[in-house]
């Protein structure tokens, strides 16, 4: 469903992104991680075109996505902190959107809507809100039109522990929908349940793309944290050899 | 398209910056107007005011938008949108909102004090000079990734256009004195919508015996139809160009 062809992406003289090829399917849960600053925010944005890649082509449902807009009508998007203009109210952001999707309302996807009770903040305006009530706001929009893809940039990060939950399931039924979902996160415990594939990258490079099974087997541990340890540590380790 | 102009709309106008320019022009203009008993002399007190404001605040607060409005702009590119009509979007959004706010504070007065044809000139050419500078801002906002960075040469722009050039204008007049420089005044004047704007509505009110024999070149070149279609011409070059050239611009930007 999307796949990504030598995408590399410079800031400067900064590479932030380098020959990065990847391919991924329907039905996966893909956790995409690495230490902080190697460029997961970088390559899901080029993925939304957002950022403009240096070079390489990005492929979204067979389409190259290189100036093309309407591929966007298949992906939500839960950015890392949600920015909305802030004197907008809750209500007037989900109204928006749905008018620029233009998606009818019977039609729309209102579970996470219902579970996080956002009916009682529609009026709050976007200003005043923390940043838990924000990443709800932006996981509603994500999941509401019933996208093919979900891309979730640091989804849990802020959330309370029964929202996380809320939301955990949520991804685990969409999964079960044969949808492709991407994962950032830090909070690898809340991986371990979801995914189903593990992207590793550091200092812009793709260092691995497994299975979550190959790489505990490989790791010889039963906890995706420990094998991700095992791995950061030993990268180092070759690093520094 | 007109769902994103519809939605940059209501956002300027929760703000009421707009509104407050509105009241300031009102006040402007009736007090300029109310007071002249003779209405072409009021329109040429009224055009200094325009012309010193309407710069000013068009090119401030459309870059102050612009880079308040920032998580607006990329919360609208990662939806299923072209982003030359984002960008169109607010142009016309931007534009629309203080060309309005100046027809109504401009214009209001002279629908009751002054509606004869040089303030109907007025009213066009402000219109054409707030669409201007908001193309202006569009284009050094696009450019700048620093909000103080952005603010600041907004301000220079305008200082440009309003002052320095002028004084680029009148230091060249005396260095070229002893040569026939008229033809080259006319041409020097295009670079800047301001002073294109002056000289129109001066011109109209006859006063360009006030300006000597440059005055006469100009009263040749802009009374006649072909040079005031030109001017027309580059009027719209002056709002169309920088626009262009931001959404060039805007199109490889990151996000």
């Amino acid at each position: 469903m999307i796949k990504t062809e030598k995408l590399s992406k410079k800031f400067g003289k900064i590479k932030v992104l380098q020959e990065i090829s990847l391919h991924l399917c329907r039905g996966q849960c893909v956790a995409l991680i690495g230490p902080n600053g190697c460029g997961k925010t970088t390559l899901i944005k080029s993925i939304l075109g957002m950022v403009v890649p240096s070079s390489g082509t990005i492929i979204v449902q067979d389409k190259n996505i290189s100036n093309a807009w309407a591929y966007r009508k298949n992906i939500g998007y839960m950015p890392q902190i949600g920015r909305y203009p802030d004197n907008m109210t809750i209500g007037q952001i989900f109204d928006m959107m749905q008018d620029i999707r233009g998606e009818k309302a019977g039609l729309l996807d209102m579970d996470l809507y219902e579970s996080f009770q956002m009916k009682e903040l529609l009026n709050k305006r976007m200003g005043t809100l923390s940043g838990g009530t924000r990443q709800k706001v932006s996981a509603c929009i994500a999941f509401m039109f019933k996208p093919e893809i979900l891309i979730l940039d640091e989804a849990t990060a802020g959330l309370d522990p029964i929202s996380t939950e809320i939301l955990k399931e949520k991804i685990q039924r969409e999964r079960a929908n044969n949808k492709l979902i991407i994962i950032t996160s830090h909070i690898l415990s809340d991986l371990d349940e979801l995914v189903s594939e593990i992207v590793y990258m550091e200092e812009g490079q793709l260092r691995f793309h497994k299975t979550i099974e190959s790489l505990k087997a490989e790791t010889e541990t039963d906890k995706l944290g420990k094998a991700i340890a095992h791995i950061m540590l030993s990268s180092k380790t070759t690093v520094h050899a | 398209m007109l769902k994103i102009i519809k939605y940059v709309i209501s956002d300027i106008l929760r703000s009421r910056t707009i509104i407050a320019y509105m009241v300031l022009l009102l006040a402007l203009a009736f007090s300029v107007l109310g007071m002249e008993s003779n209405a072409e002399k009021g329109i040429v007190s009224l055009l200094n005011i325009v012309l010193f404001v309407v710069p000013l605040v068009s090119i401030i607060f459309a870059t102050v938008y612009l880079y308040n409005s920032a998580e607006f702009i990329e919360l609208l590119v990662s939806q299923p949108l072209k982003r030359t009509k984002i960008w169109g979007s607010i142009f016309l959004g931007l534009s629309g909102a203080i060309t309005l706010a100046f027809l109504i504070g401009v214009g209001i007065p002279i629908i009751i004090f002054a509606w004869i044809p040089s303030g109907i000139l007025l009213l066009v050419c402000g219109a054409g000079l707030s669409a201007i500078f908001v193309s202006i801002a569009l284009w050094t906002a696009v450019q700048i990734r620093d909000k103080a960075k952005g603010i600041g040469l907004a301000i220079l722009l305008w200082l440009y256009f309003a002052l320095l050039f002028d004084a680029l204008v009148l230091f060249l007049m005396f260095q070229f004195s002893d040569y026939p420089i008229e033809n080259g005044m006319v041409a020097l004047t295009m670079l800047n919508p301001i002073d294109i704007t002056r000289i129109i509505i001066l011109l109209e009110v006859d006063l360009s015996a006030m300006m000597g024999y440059t005055g006469a070149i100009f009263q040749n070149f802009f009374g006649t139809g072909g040079g005031m279609t030109l001017t027309a011409i580059i009027l719209l070059l002056w709002i169309t160009l920088p626009f262009l050239f931001s959404t060039l611009n805007f199109k490889k930007k990151d996000l």
